[in-house]
């Protein structure tokens, strides 16, 4: 209990910190830009049986931005989702979608907002094809003059051309993944909501859909990415948001998201221990030694690497590898949680 | 936001087309039409006619013509007219379908039409197209109503042509017992389905209310026909003779009253009034159940 207070404690001073710089990002170039795409505030849903799904959301979608939404399972990303598209009524707070109030605005905005919600949704019994005719035939303002020609040009996009008519029973879970996208790319959409878009995807599906994403994100649209696989939001989001058991963590552009993840300072040598005590009198922390291989935390801005080897082997330690591993995301993620990807309670 | 709602009006597709309704109804529809069960729904519908004539055909070969069963008049309405009139069928049939099998198909696809599409989530994908939760739940209904009239035609061609095949056609008796023309008669079979098939709105709109109440179709389909079931049972429970005005299968079987001469309106627009209250009673809890929904499937 007491380490949960303490880890929440430290995830809300966490989430200030960052809360105070992004909203000083958009205050500097809040000009320049457009409205956000999606902007929340205080975002709450309770579910009827009392629990808190999401708990007070502040969440800011630059346009344009390739947008990660991370969190462990049952953190409450697909209610988030949920409320941002009306599915579910907030229990109070506010979200706007293109500027325009959620749900209230379904109308307007979703016309221009591609979604794939908590895994794609077919009739098992009509094939490719008709599945998107009927998706796009429940559009009020899609054209019904080209509809067959967009169904085609987005069933060619995600690479099922060849499969549109077959039933969609017999389609893999990739081949259903790919059928639910290609209904999120039915019209062009300034904003596309992809809840766990590479679930079930083979590899090679996987880059396919991160090289569709920046197409798209290169293009303009901006592309909302909730996901648990943190290299995927690293290697294709420009943004990301970190949630945990229904609150927001923190939010920020990727870069800075990991640099939070201070690098590790690393040395292998086959005299750790000497190399353990120079460091030390550098004014180096946090070391640990694991065989020949010594890490630490990596030193301030003012110390330059090249003097602390020089120093290194000026005491004669023989270095093998010496330098700064940089974050990653899924460290800078860990501490932030607190958890890892364990499931909420 | 200025910059976004300029780009929303400027967007030539941002503009609705007023005919879209009709071709959310019509894809509606097709749907329901490329799907197995409610071919097996009508395929049994069907069938029921089939083996009516035939048994009529197979006990009155045998005994020369005679005038049906020894107590024609206790067994369901018209079949002991079916060996003289082959037309009588498309009645009998319908009598014997529409306590339990047409409301149960009826049931079957009612109960289906919400509940189904949140079972398999594609709800939530018509939802985010956007469908218009309104616009989806009366596309919904006008199917199943739809459904409700193919049915009972499936019911009334099916006893015709069967009817024709193994049984004399020709003038028709009324139940009054006038004569009309045989082509009178159709118009009045015609009328007769079209009868029954308002009759089972009532019981349409509350599948769509029970629809909207779950998100597993087959718990929907077998809580309304549950329902239909007790509903039949009270029906035929003299000692609640002070509900039964009220319930929706108590003024079914006034669709023979269209074949008297001159037809007889009095129950049959009982019968009307009490499927408008009931389809305005469950039609709304549908509608205020589906607009406030948190669609979680």
């Amino acid at each position: 209990m007491t380490d949960t207070a303490a880890g929440s404690e430290a995830g809300g001073a966490a989430a200030e910190d960052a809360r105070g710089r992004v909203l000083h990002a958009t205050g500097a170039d809040g000009a320049a830009t457009a409205a956000p795409v999606i902007r929340t505030r205080d975002l709450t849903k309770r579910y009827r049986g009392g629990q808190l799904a999401v708990d007070g959301l502040d969440l800011t979608v630059p346009t344009g931005s390739v947008f990660g939404f991370l969190g462990p399972n049952g953190s409450g990303k697909t209610t988030t989702i949920r409320m941002l598209m009306g599915l579910i009524d907030p229990t109070s707070g506010t979200a706007e979608v293109l500027g325009r109030p959620m749900p209230e605005a379904t109308r307007t905005v979703l016309p221009e907002v591609g979604a794939l919600i908590e895994g794609p949704a077919l009739y098992g019994f009509l094939n490719g094809r008709d599945n998107l005719l009927r998706y796009d035939r429940a559009d009020p303002t899609a054209d019904p003059s080209t509809r067959r020609a967009r169904v085609g040009t987005a069933l060619e996009r995600v690479g099922l051309a060849a499969a549109s008519g077959k039933k969609a029973k017999a389609y893999s879970l990739g081949m259903k993944q790919r059928l639910g996208l290609a209904a999120a790319l039915l019209r062009p959409r300034r904003l596309l909501v992809l809840d766990e878009p590479t679930n079930g995807l083979d590899p090679q599906g996987m880059r396919e859909i991160r090289l569709l994403v920046r197409e798209l994100a290169a293009e303009g649209t901006t592309v909302f990415l909730s996901s648990h696989l943190l290299d995927e939001i690293e290697q294709v989001c420009t943004h990301a948001a970190v949630m945990a058991r229904g609150r927001l963590i923190v939010q920020g552009p990727v870069a800075d998201l990991a640099a939070r993840a201070r690098g590790r300072l690393a040395v292998t040598t086959p005299d750790p221990g000497d190399a353990a005590r120079i460091l030390e009198e550098h004014g180096i922390t946090g070391l640990s030694t694991d065989g020949d291989r010594l890490t630490a935390d990596a030193p301030p801005a003012a110390v330059d690497l090249a003097d602390l080897n020089a120093a290194l082997v000026g005491g004669g330690v023989r270095v093998r590898f010496f330098g700064v591993e940089r974050g990653s995301l899924e460290e800078a993620f860990v501490a932030l949680t607190g958890e890892g990807f364990d499931v909420a309670g | 936001m200025s910059q976004a709602e300029r780009a929303l009006l400027s967007d030539p597709q941002g503009s609705r087309n007023p005919l879209w309704t009709l071709g959310l109804l019509r894809s509606e529809i097709t749907t329901l039409l490329r799907r197995h069960r409610t071919y097996a729904l009508l395929a049994v519908l069907a069938a029921v006619p089939v083996l009516i004539g035939i048994a009529i055909r197979i006990e009155t070969g045998g005994g020369g013509g005679g005038e049906g069963g020894p107590d024609g008049g206790a067994g369901p309405a018209f079949l002991a007219q079916v060996t003289n009139n082959g037309f009588f069928l498309v009645f009998a049939a319908l009598a014997a379908t529409l306590p339990v099998f047409l409301p149960m198909a009826v049931g079957v696809v009612a109960g289906d039409a919400i509940a189904g599409e949140a079972n398999s989530g594609t709800l939530r994908y018509l939802l985010v197209a956007p469908a218009g939760r309104t616009r989806l739940l009366l596309v919904k209904y006008a199917s199943v109503l739809v459904f409700c009239l193919v049915a009972t035609l499936v019911v009334a061609v099916s006893a015709l042509a069967v009817g024709a095949l193994l049984f004399p056609v020709g003038d028709v008796t009324t139940i009054s017992g006038t004569r009309i023309g045989f082509g009178e008669g159709l118009a009045r079979a015609a009328l007769t389905a079209l009868v029954v098939a308002v009759s089972l709105t009532g019981f349409a709109a509350i599948g769509m209310f029970v629809s909207t109440l779950t998100g597993s179709g087959i718990g929907a389909m077998a809580a309304t026909v549950g329902l239909l079931i007790t509903v039949q049972i009270l029906d035929s429970i003299p000692q609640l003779s002070g509900v039964h005005p009220y319930l929706f299968a108590h003024y079914w079987m006034s669709f023979a009253d269209v074949l008297r001469e001159p037809v007889y309106w009095d129950d049959l627009s009982k019968n009307f009034q009490l499927q408008g209250l009931y389809v305005a009673v469950f039609g709304s809890a549908a509608w205020a159940r589906f607009t406030a929904k948190d669609i979680t499937a």
